[in-house]
């Protein structure tokens, strides 16, 4: 008896909760699809927001994408070989390049645009292009693919796996594709999860590096916040959930098989 | 059988020392020649250097200055692990775990280019060889340890390699079953007919697989023989200690006769010393009736221990003596009785060492 009181209490404050977090997202969804948000969701259900934050705003998503996906690209490319290196390299001068990864973790993303535009401001072409965003994005989640890469290497004695696919005959590069990376696989999912996810919802930094030309999701939507009737924000939210709920989705589901297997 | 290769290299390790980055000396310069085909055994106790002297051979630790390696006569020094051509056994066995069985034993192949024809018949050769048919299509972390190490072994014997290099292959497992590959591991590294060279701790283990014996200690070499040299005739006092049990026995010594505080016990002829380090291994010494030996002592305890019984023997010298006497002989502790010794069962040892 008592513990089943316990247990319907634990329920209905996990149900308060949820509800506590979930009904803003609900609240903020609704409004993108009503016609007056004064009057609620008697006034009508249109679908006449979201089209038009599309034709104003599609660009940014699109970027959005393209900055996410390419900051994942360099990220897998630079990180994960840079992860196996530390790792087998060990040593002090490890920990340090680790610790040097890392410290983008702790700094400011305001920071680190600001320290981005000291140094590349003056390279107009650079600094007007995308590349200038994904510059920062892969500076801010270097980190996430590294670590989570390093976590992976932490569990599995990667050294002598190497090592006894060198004494089979396989070259660096031949270890690196048959053992290194598939067994680093968990690790890598992980952090493309996460690199993919912080970049299409990354702010603070994005916010000074962009130009009213290279706008990624976000920034748009802090935009149509301070300027567009609460409506026309609510429906760009309503496409930010649509468009990244499948893609976490999927991923999770990926990197669940993935390990299963 | 087809899989006698038979064309072991033989290797060289020509004063090859090893310092690591942190300081830490965990090889003395040291010389050492394999002959073709022939099973080495690198024996000492934890730390003595026996992995480090491995890895160099395997080409995964670069020697000090000055230090070189040669398979049949060629330096190989400079060349990494992927080129040397030899197949290795790691302690943990170091199996890929996102591959199969097979593809663990045709790893080696799939790397040198073998058609997979070719390859999914001499997997199914060493499949067989190493008797672990059935487990082909199992993961790694499906298999029990004897499993592993028999994968282990197919995996590093399918590339025919020049050089079989193995680190403690049977510590990780239990002492029955290690017992029991040791046997079949014996059996197919004679079938093979490759250079062995084997790392282990275990003596036992020593005596029953290598040609000879490097006997290590503190980064040196304490001694290099046959099973039978290291065993009767051990170079100095760490051996005869480390490889089985042994008396060891500081005394004067008088126109040729140990002086001990249970009689005199003869030595070799032509022996001249004041004082002198012996050696005397407990299933060489004789009990008989007290008064029949010229020494004597009395039994302080009696274990019996099957396929002969252990007796500790006070009196006879500074220390106690161990004996092992044949089950049938019957003694009681408190006995008294007299210890029959060949003067050639004595080793004399180095005085220091
Ligand atoms: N990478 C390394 N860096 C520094 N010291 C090392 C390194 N590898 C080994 N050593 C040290 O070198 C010495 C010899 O080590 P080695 O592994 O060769 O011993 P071993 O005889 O194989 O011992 P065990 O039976 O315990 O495996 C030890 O003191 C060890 O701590
Ligand atoms: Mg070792």
């Amino acid at each position: 008896m008592r513990y089943r009181l316990i247990f319907a209490g634990q329920f209905v404050f996990t149900l308060a909760v949820a509800a506590f977090l979930m009904v803003p997202a609900a609240l903020s969804i609704s409004a993108g699809v009503t016609v007056s948000y004064f009057r609620g969701i008697r006034s009508g259900v249109t679908l006449q927001w979201i089209v038009q934050v599309w034709e104003l705003y599609a660009g940014t998503i699109l970027l959005s994408f393209v900055v996410a996906f390419a900051t994942l690209a360099v990220t897998l490319l630079a990180g994960v070989p840079a992860a196996y290196a530390l790792h087998v390299r060990g040593g002090r001068l490890a920990r340090v390049v680790e610790e040097l990864i890392t410290l983008p973790l702790a700094i400011p993303g305001l920071a680190i645009a600001l320290a981005l535009l000291l140094t590349y401001g003056g390279f107009g072409d650079f600094r007007r292009s995308w590349l200038f965003i994904l510059a920062g994005h892969v500076i801010f989640t270097m980190p996430f693919m590294v670590r989570s890469v390093l976590a992976v290497f932490g569990t599995i004695d990667i050294k002598t796996l190497d090592e006894g696919a060198a004494s089979l005959g396989a070259s660096p590069w031949r270890r690196f594709r048959d053992v290194i990376v598939p067994n680093a696989m968990p690790g890598i999912l992980a952090g493309s999860l996460m690199v993919v996810t912080l970049s299409l919802g990354e702010f603070n930094l994005t916010w000074m590096l962009h130009t009213p030309l290279t706008k990624t999701l976000p920034i748009g939507l802090a935009d149509s916040y301070a300027s567009m009737r609460l409506e026309v924000a609510s429906a760009y939210t309503l496409i930010f959930f649509i468009m990244i709920i499948p893609l976490l989705v999927a991923m999770q589901l990926f990197a669940d098989r993935e390990q299963r297997k | 059988m087809s899989t006698a290769n038979g064309h072991g290299a033989s290797v060289s390790v020509q004063a090859c020392g090893k310092t690591f980055a942190d300081g830490t000396r965990a090889l003395e310069s040291a010389t050492l020649d394999i002959a073709r085909g022939e099973t080495l055994v690198l024996l000492g106790p934890s730390g003595c250097g026996k992995t480090t002297m491995l890895r160099i051979i395997a080409g995964l630790e670069l020697p000090d200055e000055g230090g070189t390696v040669l398979f049949d006569g060629k330096d190989v020094t400079s060349e990494p692990i992927e080129q040397r051509n030899v197949g290795m056994v790691f302690q943990s066995y170091a199996l890929f775990p996102n591959m199969s069985v097979a593809d663990n034993i045709g790893y080696g192949l799939k790397v040198r280019g073998v058609p997979r024809q070719e390859r999914a018949a001499r997997i199914a050769e060493l499949v067989a060889l190493t008797n672990i048919a059935g487990l082909e299509n199992r993961r790694i972390d499906q298999l029990s340890g004897g499993q592993r190490q028999r994968v282990a072994l197919a995996r590093a014997v399918a590339i025919r390699p020049r050089i079989l290099l193995l680190d403690e292959p049977l510590t990780a497992l239990d002492a029955a079953l290690r017992d029991r590959l040791r046997g079949e591991l014996n059996r197919l590294l004679r079938a093979l007919g490759i250079t062995t060279i084997y790392v282990t701790h275990d003596q036992a283990e020593a005596m029953e697989l290598g040609d000879r014996i490097v006997v290590m200690r503190k980064g040196t070499i304490a001694q290099i023989g046959t099973p039978r040299e290291i065993y009767f005739t051990p170079r100095n006092r760490f051996v005869a200690e480390f490889i089985g049990a042994a008396n060891i026995i500081e005394s004067p010594v008088e126109d040729g006769h140990l002086v001990l505080s249970g009689g005199r016990q003869p030595l070799r002829s032509g022996i001249n010393l004041a004082v002198a380090v012996a050696m005397i291994r407990p299933e060489t010494i004789q009990v008989v009736e007290a008064g029949r030996a010229p020494l004597s002592g009395t039994i302080d305890s009696v274990s019996f221990v099957g396929d002969r019984q252990r007796l500790v023997i006070s009196g006879t010298s500074r220390k106690p003596l161990t004996v092992d006497a044949p089950n049938a002989v019957q003694v009681r502790p408190g006995e008294e009785v007299g210890l029959l010794v060949a003067p050639e069962s004595v080793r004399l040892l180095p005085l220091e060492d």
